[in-house]
């Protein structure tokens, strides 16, 4: 899962400080993984470096000074195409689905298109695989079965959540 | 043929570019609830198109609109460019018995007649004689590896081999689209895939299209392309390349 394009997207909402982001990462998408402090800052100073953020002002506080961020022109593109582009179809992706469907919803993109693309290339995989096995032997077969199988139940889960977009707009908006 | 498409014949299956059958902007309503809000699909000749989409999203009524079983509220449907809303009932029956094939989920073979005989059917509804009809369903049974059950009455078979029948019966004509309305339904993962190697098998064989209802991504992955539809409306992807 990609974490410079999720701090990307939580900062299209405006500029932030590392630790406001971190807790918006956790709050949304860490609940079984936290993100580390320096996972954060590392992960900033890179976008930073790729023009994808820039600094923002210092927020003057107890303790250390706080840098703020904020997405460049660049940064929203880099978002834009990332939520475009399906992942590559493979088990245990839904994570990174979950996530580019939160942010589509949060920053008014459409949440369809994401799971639409999602689908198409889901399904020309899963096209390949029925080939594959039409063609082949017991044991390709079973192969392809298997891949076959935890694809469907992506999709499976990709409909549900597309049977719930207003129900996950609702929540994610509120 | 790759010939100036303006020129060429319209009728001519071997363009892959023109629609063979073509919806557009369909509606409709049952009382105050649109089934259809828009939706279109255009399908080639030879090609198997997946129409997915959750329950209630207008995927049965594209379908029915698509082979003239339902009238659209507004919209057009064309089938090798004739309209058939400007077609007249019977013209429109003879369309669904000669050019269109049809499998459901089930409950389409007459239980009186065997198997052989509701294969042959629609042959003699088309007055073809007897043996003759006859001969071409065995044929069929057989391509569809159910020639055992040929005299056994539908009742008398399992769900597979019905669905086998039920699929022979569908292509016997020659139809040169198929609608198949969640064909593997009622069948287990075994049963199913073979049906849909079957179907499409003899579909690419005989270049009829293939319109295939379902919700099941493993059924889908049988066809060339998805439509999606979602509330009335529909979204025609194409395949990543």
């Amino acid at each position: 899962m990609s974490i410079g394009h999720t701090l990307l997207g939580l900062l299209e909402k405006g500029p932030r400080h590392g630790y406001d982001l971190k807790k918006a990462y956790d709050e949304r998408f860490g609940q079984d993984r936290p993100l580390h402090y320096g996972q954060v800052y590392t992960t900033l100073s890179r976008l930073l470096r790729n023009g994808l953020v820039e600094e923002a002002g210092v927020e003057a506080g107890d303790g250390p000074e706080r840098k703020r961020y904020a997405i460049t022109d660049a940064g929203v593109t880099d978002v834009e195409h990332w939520l475009g582009t399906p992942e590559k179809p493979e088990p245990y992706l839904q994570n990174t689905l979950y996530v580019k469907v939160v942010l589509a919803l949060l920053s008014g993109r459409s949440a369809d298109e994401v799971l639409d693309v999602q689908r198409t290339a889901h399904l020309t995989t899963m096209r390949e695989l029925t080939k594959r096995k039409a063609g082949g032997d017991l044991a390709d077969q079973l192969i392809c079965d298997h891949a076959l199988f935890h694809l469907e139940a992506d999709l499976r889960w990709l409909e549900l959540t597309a049977a719930r977009l207003g129900r996950l707009k609702t929540a994610v908006t509120r | 043929m790759t010939g100036d498409q303006t020129t060429g014949d319209p009728t001519d299956d071997a363009q892959p570019a023109r629609p063979l059958l073509e919806a557009v902007d369909l509606h409709k309503s049952f009382g105050p609830t649109p089934a259809l809000d828009g939706a279109g699909l255009g399908v080639r000749a030879g090609e198997v198109v997946a129409v997915m989409g959750p329950s209630g999203s207008g995927k049965s009524t594209l379908l029915h609109c698509l082979a003239g079983i339902l009238t659209p509220d507004r919209g057009t449907v064309r089938y090798r460019d004739v309209e058939l809303s400007a077609m007249g009932d019977g013209q429109r029956s003879e369309l669904r018995r000669t050019e269109f094939g049809f499998v459901f989920q089930f409950g389409q073979l007459v239980p009186e007649l065997s198997c052989l005989e509701n294969v042959a059917l629609p042959l003699r509804l088309g007055s073809v004689k007897r043996k003759q009809a006859e001969a071409r369903a065995r044929e069929w049974l057989e391509r569809l590896e159910v020639a055992d059950v040929a005299d056994k009455r539908p009742g008398e078979t399992s769900g597979g081999q019905g669905q086998r029948v039920a699929v022979a019966r569908a292509l016997v004509t020659g139809p040169r689209v198929v609608f198949a309305d969640e064909p593997t339904g009622a069948l287990d993962s075994l049963n199913g895939e073979r049906v849909m190697q079957l179907l499409v098998t003899a579909a690419k064989e005989t270049n009829a299209a293939v319109v295939l209802v379902t919700h099941e991504p493993r059924v889908a992955a049988y066809s060339d392309r998805e439509v999606v539809v979602r509330d009335g409306r529909s979204r025609e992807m194409e395949p990543v390349t």
